[in-house]
């Protein structure tokens, strides 16, 4: 008879904090650096009390200065540490982008293999949370450009858990992105044991037959709580949550493309070059007589920044609704 | 015979008569493969050279008092000088100049672009200012293992200190008190922009001062005063007393790169001026004149570093291009789809 593996129910935002905590306790060549993750213990409390445990030399209070918080995260990993690097938001990371494109993601690759840079580098992102301007973007599609750089969108405890032990392990440098309304909101169960989800393999919460959507993060929930509406209905949708834009899973894309034989994409970060954009173009070159429907992709407007405002957030923001509505627009189509 | 006429005495910071020779020969290594490069570009042989004429002093000074096996170099792509006095073969020099397989970068970088775990010499890119940081993280590696007795050695122009992750990296040293020396190699000139437009001050070495940290200002065109100022920041930085801010006066003799015409900034009657103290001839008759070298051992020294790199020249020329296909390795860890 299986016994059932110990775990514990937590949200994302504590699968984050113990996932950390682990890694601290595992390997002492591994070490946190960011804004205010000492002695606050970082603004979520994701780091609260590791300064006392593990001391200030591991658990690094920085300047206020990201490029040099991943500059000497990158010295740092080329030396032998395991860098963790913390950009507080992911709207302070602009940064820190030479550092991130231009020296992180190409050390392996410029010095043909003789350094390397296993750094992981977090930051909180995306909205919801009446973050306005400058607390709620999302920046992925700004490095999913970028060859040598793996980008990581998880949307459960347990893909935290299981990812951020993967970025932790890689030899070579992960963005790992958290959606920061998803933090408190999200709650599962995590396996107690350590453990590791491959980064680039994505997961199918719901298996249907009528359409696929690809989806990530936040709206990796929202889409599936859209799709199982739908049930109701009597609509099959499958929902294939990414958890990983770099390296991204084509094969699940494809495969279940040329099962529902329709695609719709749905992100936060808003449409033009974005994520779903390269998901389109990738199955327009591989499976384009698959299709039953031209794809769509239901993403946030192209303006600046989601608005303060109440109103100029949740225009912004795509409801569940909007989701279901697309859904069943496409089921139909 | 070289009979000597003047015997000065002079502070040797305790470095042999042989050490002294070994940095002449590190000075016209440096130069007569960089003078190869240009000659090579002209010959059609290389798309791109640079130079480091002016520079020889400070970075044989430099790299003597940098310990192989131990410290770690991490350097700007002006450093040949640096790289051959820790050990880099003119062999390797010649690989990078043809953008051989071989080569450390694999092809794949501009000339001096090293990357060396065996020579502690850190993998570097093009961008200015960007290595501050990394010789910033590997001091603070060293510190946190409590590595005592090692250093690190990171070097950066004068225009380099414009730039926010420079302020960033060093002031970060500073509050770590890292074993890190930060060493600027001042030519005066940024391309053609001239440390007029660059700062308003004339000394960087003053600007430790705002960082909390020392600074030391040394003639870039003196090897040993250059050896005893790093060797002593090195030694400070080792006994875990924090960095230094070490700034060596040098010129820039040549154009930029061969894509460069200097003509179109400054004028030929200051690089003439300033070639008056160039500082190859001038430590050749120093060793001369206190008789560490006699004109027999200079001209069997000319005579090697010359074989030297024309066997380089001869070997490197002969090995392969990197492949069409290695243009895909080492993207990652294992293997990497163009499309992933
Ligand atoms: C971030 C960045 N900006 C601009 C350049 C182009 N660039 C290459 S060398 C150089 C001048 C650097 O001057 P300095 O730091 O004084 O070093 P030097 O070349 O004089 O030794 C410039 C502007 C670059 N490589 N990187
Ligand atoms: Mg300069």
């Amino acid at each position: 008879m299986a016994v059932a593996s110990p775990s514990k129910v937590m949200t994302n935002v504590e699968a984050v904090r113990s996932t950390l905590y682990d890694a601290l306790k595992r390997d002492d060549k591994a070490v946190i650096l960011g804004e205010d993750v000492g002695n606050r213990g970082n603004v979520f409390l994701i780091t609260k009390g590791f300064i006392e445990e593990f001391g200030p030399e591991r658990i690094i209070d920085t300047p206020i200065a990201e490029a040099s918080i991943v500059g000497i995260a990158v010295g740092m990993a080329m030396e032998g540490l395991r860098p963790i690097a913390e950009i507080q938001f992911a709207d302070f990371i602009y940064p820190a982008f030479n550092q991130i494109v231009g020296e992180a993601a190409k050390t392996r690759y410029r010095s043909n293999g003789e350094y390397t840079c296993p750094m992981v580098i977090r930051t909180p992102y995306g909205g919801g949370v009446r973050g306005a301007l400058s607390h709620s973007v999302s920046v992925e599609a700004l490095f999913y450009h970028v060859p040598g750089l793996k980008i990581v969108v998880p949307s459960t405890p347990r893909d935290i858990k299981g990812l951020l032990n993967a970025a932790i392990e890689d030899p070579d440098p992960v963005l790992f992105l958290e959606h920061k309304r998803t933090y408190r909101l999200i709650k599962d169960d995590v396996p107690d044991e350590y453990f590791t989800i491959p980064i680039g393999k994505a997961n199918i919460t719901q298996e249907g037959t009528q359409l696929t959507v690809v989806s990530y993060g936040l709206y990796a929930h929202q889409s599936l709580e859209a799709a199982r509406k739908l049930q109701d209905e009597n609509l099959s949708v499958e929902v294939i949550d990414l958890r990983s834009v770099r390296p991204m899973d084509r094969n699940a894309i494809l495969d279940s493309v040329r099962k529902t034989h329709k695609l719709l994409i749905i992100h936060e970060d808003n449409k033009f070059g974005g994520v779903g954009a390269e998901i389109s173009a990738m199955v327009a070159e591989e499976a384009l007589f698959e299709l039953d429907a031209p794809i769509r992709r239901l993403c946030c407007p192209d303006v600046p920044a989601m608005g303060y405002a109440l109103p100029l957030e949740e225009e912004y923001m795509i409801s569940t609704d909007r989701m279901a509505e697309e859904m069943r627009a496409m089921v139909r189509f | 015979m070289y009979a000597p006429r003047v015997v000065t005495h002079f502070e040797r910071f305790g470095l042999s008569d042989e050490q002294l020779r070994g940095m002449l020969h590190t000075m016209l290594m440096q130069r007569t493969l960089e003078n190869r490069g240009f000659q090579l570009n002209r010959q059609g042989k290389i798309p791109f050279a640079s130079a480091s004429e002016g520079h020889e002093a400070v970075q044989a000074g430099a790299a003597m008092a940098f310990e192989r096996g131990r410290d770690i170099l991490v350097p700007y792509y002006r450093d040949l000088g640096l790289d051959l006095g820790i050990g880099l073969t003119p062999y390797e020099v010649l690989l990078s100049l043809f953008a051989r397989a071989a080569d450390h970068s694999g092809g794949r970088q501009f000339p001096h672009h090293y990357a060396s775990k065996k020579l502690g010499r850190f993998t570097i890119s093009s961008i200015i200012a960007a290595q501050t940081a990394h010789a910033v993280g590997a001091a603070y590696a060293i510190k946190l293992r409590e590595e005592r007795g090692r250093a690190v050695l990171t070097t950066f122009g004068d225009g380099a200190t414009s730039e926010g992750e420079w302020h960033e990296a060093v002031n970060f040293a500073a509050i770590h008190k890292l074993p890190v020396v930060l060493l600027c190699e001042n030519n005066e000139w940024a391309i053609s922009t001239p440390q007029s437009k660059q700062m308003a001050v004339r000394d960087i070495y003053k600007k430790a001062a705002g960082y909390g940290i020392p600074g030391a200002l040394v003639d870039g065109f003196d090897p040993i005063a250059c050896y005893g100022a790093v060797r002593a920041a090195m030694q400070r930085a080792r006994s875990g007393d924090g960095p230094t801010l070490v700034e060596a006066k040098c010129y820039r003799f040549l154009s930029h790169t061969t894509d460069d015409d200097d003509r179109t900034y400054r004028t030929r009657e200051e690089v003439e001026e300033r070639r008056k103290d160039d500082p190859v001839p001038k430590f050749e008759r120093f060793l001369l004149e206190n008789a560490i070298l006699s004109s027999a051992d200079l001209e069997d020294l000319r005579a090697q570093v010359l074989a030297e790199a024309n066997d380089a020249t001869d070997r490197a020329e002969l090995m392969p291009y990197p492949l069409p296909s290695d243009l895909y390795a080492q993207v990652h860890a294992g293997p990497w789809e163009p499309w992933q």
